[in-house]
């Protein structure tokens, strides 16, 4: 049965009358430009003239596509060709890339129709989209955070009541962060699943384009589209997804997780996990190694990768450039990178240049990934007892950003501390809306072995039911 | 266990090293918020026995080569499209002086 709420059923309706898809392209425009008069700030980039163009051209399409007439928000990170695309970052200020990344192509092919880049914290370096110059708010509080480091994806899918789907980012938690805070439901494949190219790099062994939605179905239509082989990736695992049912009848709570989590949110996973007790068999496990060590490993890694991707920014091709006469090429590059990099993305420079300088490197860098083997080694052996593990996927509701102020950077990045194992493994998860807390969504995150996305469809279902 | 000790004079270097130029207060900030970084998270790291081969995919992963073929690519003008007209020379990029 296609439920009338989903995609896949609106895409059937404006294949078969032209008129849906320009109703609900009119009236999310209207959402969009009422969110942006608000300050809501969901919207990075939008371009009314070319989003226009793209519902003419469909008019005229002879193959619809399973999204036909879809319009689809896209985080800032993701290339976009002939639309500034700029990571939230001001280094890359008026940089239009030359090229669809391979995601965006596979969703024009389709139908879909590019709405707008959003909104999220610089090269995804945050845990509540704060780390930029447009800082998106949460559509249930707007003195509350949207979550990062995929906000503005997140909050513009919990804000607009249209059809719509959204792509977004994952590095150490950066799309189910965000979900959870706003209630909309996402998947981050696993590694390698969906092509990288075109997305402007944070951490190249971790990074992940995926999908967020209104519900399970749709996360999962946007994934199985934007999923498969792509020979411009040298890590695509040329693997596709369909949405299919998956085992889902032994899963496991990870205590260790649970118990770092504030009351208010485990009373409220806790319920919603009671509810599904019917169709599921629920068991508690402990990671001792992935509570303890995940979070040091991860931003070890990521800081490290970060810090040579970065490396490339200078102020030369593309983004911020300035008059190099008379200039040696240290003090052009430093003067272009000091100018323009939020003090957060210096601080993960900083951290990733130490730990792979001489005399570190070893002690750090290379320890970091021998210990990432023994956390994948954890995660295995418990996928050889349960078909998924569970977690909320933050332990707090949104946060205000006066409370965000007062965190100190080492106390910010505890708070991935649910979602950075699956992402330093590779693991597929999704995260669903558990239920509420004072008027504030509490998301609750499945994890599946690789590849083992059909679980979380099947596994979203079941909380969707319920 | 590596002895580290995390101050002013070693932030200065590493940024340094990244071509960063810290001002002083950005230096006076970000020292301790570095030191809190390494000494109470990174370091936590030498507990734990790793002998374990690195992980640097998180799927073991075969290396994959091709042909060294040319193929269509960007033309000069698209490579050239989001260049600042002050860096532009004659169809090249002009940049900063390395000698």
């Amino acid at each position: 049965m296609v439920l009338k709420e989903t995609l896949k059923y609106f895409a059937e309706q404006a294949r078969n009358d032209f008129s849906a898809a320009e109703e609900n392209l009119h009236k999310i425009i209207l959402e969009l430009k009422a969110s942006e008069n608000k300050g809501l700030n969901y919207i990075e980039t939008y371009d009314e003239q070319n989003v226009l163009l793209q519902l003419e051209q469909l008019k005229s399409r002879e193959k619809k596509g399973r999204l036909f007439g879809v319009p689809i928000t896209v985080k800032d990170a993701i290339c976009v060709k002939g639309v500034e695309s700029k990571a939230g970052s001001k280094i890359l200020a008026g940089y239009k890339p030359q090229f669809d990344a391979t995601a965006i192509t596979k969703l024009k092919e389709e139908g879909a129709i590019i709405l707008a880049k959003t909104t999220q914290d610089e090269f995804g370096f945050g845990t509540f989209s704060t780390n930029t110059a447009k800082v998106p708010k949460n559509p249930f509080d707007n003195e509350r955070s949207c979550g990062g480091s995929s906000g503005g994806p997140a909050g513009f899918t919990a804000y607009t009541s249209r059809y719509h789907g959204a792509l977004g980012e994952s590095t150490g938690g950066s799309i189910a962060c965000p979900s959870s805070f706003c209630g909309v439901t996402s998947l981050t494949p696993t590694y390698g699943l969906v092509s990288r190219y075109g997305l402007i790099d944070y951490a190249n062994s971790m990074d992940k384009v995926g999908s967020v939605g209104r519900n399970i179905d749709d996360a999962s239509l946007l994934l199985e589209i934007i999923s498969g082989k792509d020979e411009k990736d040298s890590t695509n695992l040329g693997e596709e997804f369909i949405a299919d049912e998956g085992p889902t009848q032994k899963v496991a709570i990870i205590k260790d997780f649970f118990d770092n989590c504030d009351d208010s949110v485990k009373k409220v996973v806790q319920a919603k996990i009671d509810k599904m007790k019917e169709f599921i068999t629920v068991d508690e496990i402990e990671l001792p190694l992935n509570i303890k060590y995940s979070l040091a490993a991860y931003y070890i890694i990521a800081t490290s990768e970060a810090s040579t991707n970065l490396a490339k920014l200078s102020g030369l091709r593309y983004g911020k450039q300035s008059d190099p006469e008379g200039k040696h090429f240290d003090e052009y590059f430093s003067e272009i990178r000091s100018e323009n990099f939020t003090q957060e993305a210096k601080r993960r420079i900083i951290l990733g240049t130490f730990a792979r300088m001489s005399g570190f490197r070893d002690a750090y860098y290379l320890k970091a990934m021998k210990v990432r083997t023994k956390l994948i080694n954890e995660f295995k052996l418990a996928f050889s007892k349960y078909d998924l593990l569970l977690t909320p996927t933050m332990p707090i509701v949104a946060p205000k950003f006066d409370a965000i102020e007062q965190l100190t950077p080492l106390q910010n990045y505890a708070m991935d501390l649910c979602t950075v194992p699956a992402n330093l493994a590779g693991l597929p998860h999704a995260s669903c809306n558990a239920g509420m807390h004072n008027g504030m969504p509490v998301g609750l995150m499945a994890i599946a072995p690789h590849l083992g996305e059909p679980r979380l469809y099947s596994f979203g279902r079941i909380m969707e039911m319920k | 266990m590596v002895k580290v000790e995390v101050n002013k004079e070693l932030v200065k270097k590493v940024a340094k090293n990244a071509r960063l130029e810290l001002s002083e207060a950005e230096l006076t900030k970000f020292t301790p918020q570095l030191k809190e970084v390494i000494l109470d998270s990174f370091n936590l790291l030498d507990e734990i026995d790793a002998d374990e081969e690195p992980s640097f995919q998180p799927i073991k992963q075969q290396n994959k080569l091709r042909k060294d073929e040319a193929k269509p690519s960007l033309s000069q003008d698209e490579a050239l499209a989001n260049v600042n007209v002050m860096l532009r020379d004659r169809g090249y990029i002009k940049g900063p002086k390395s000698l």
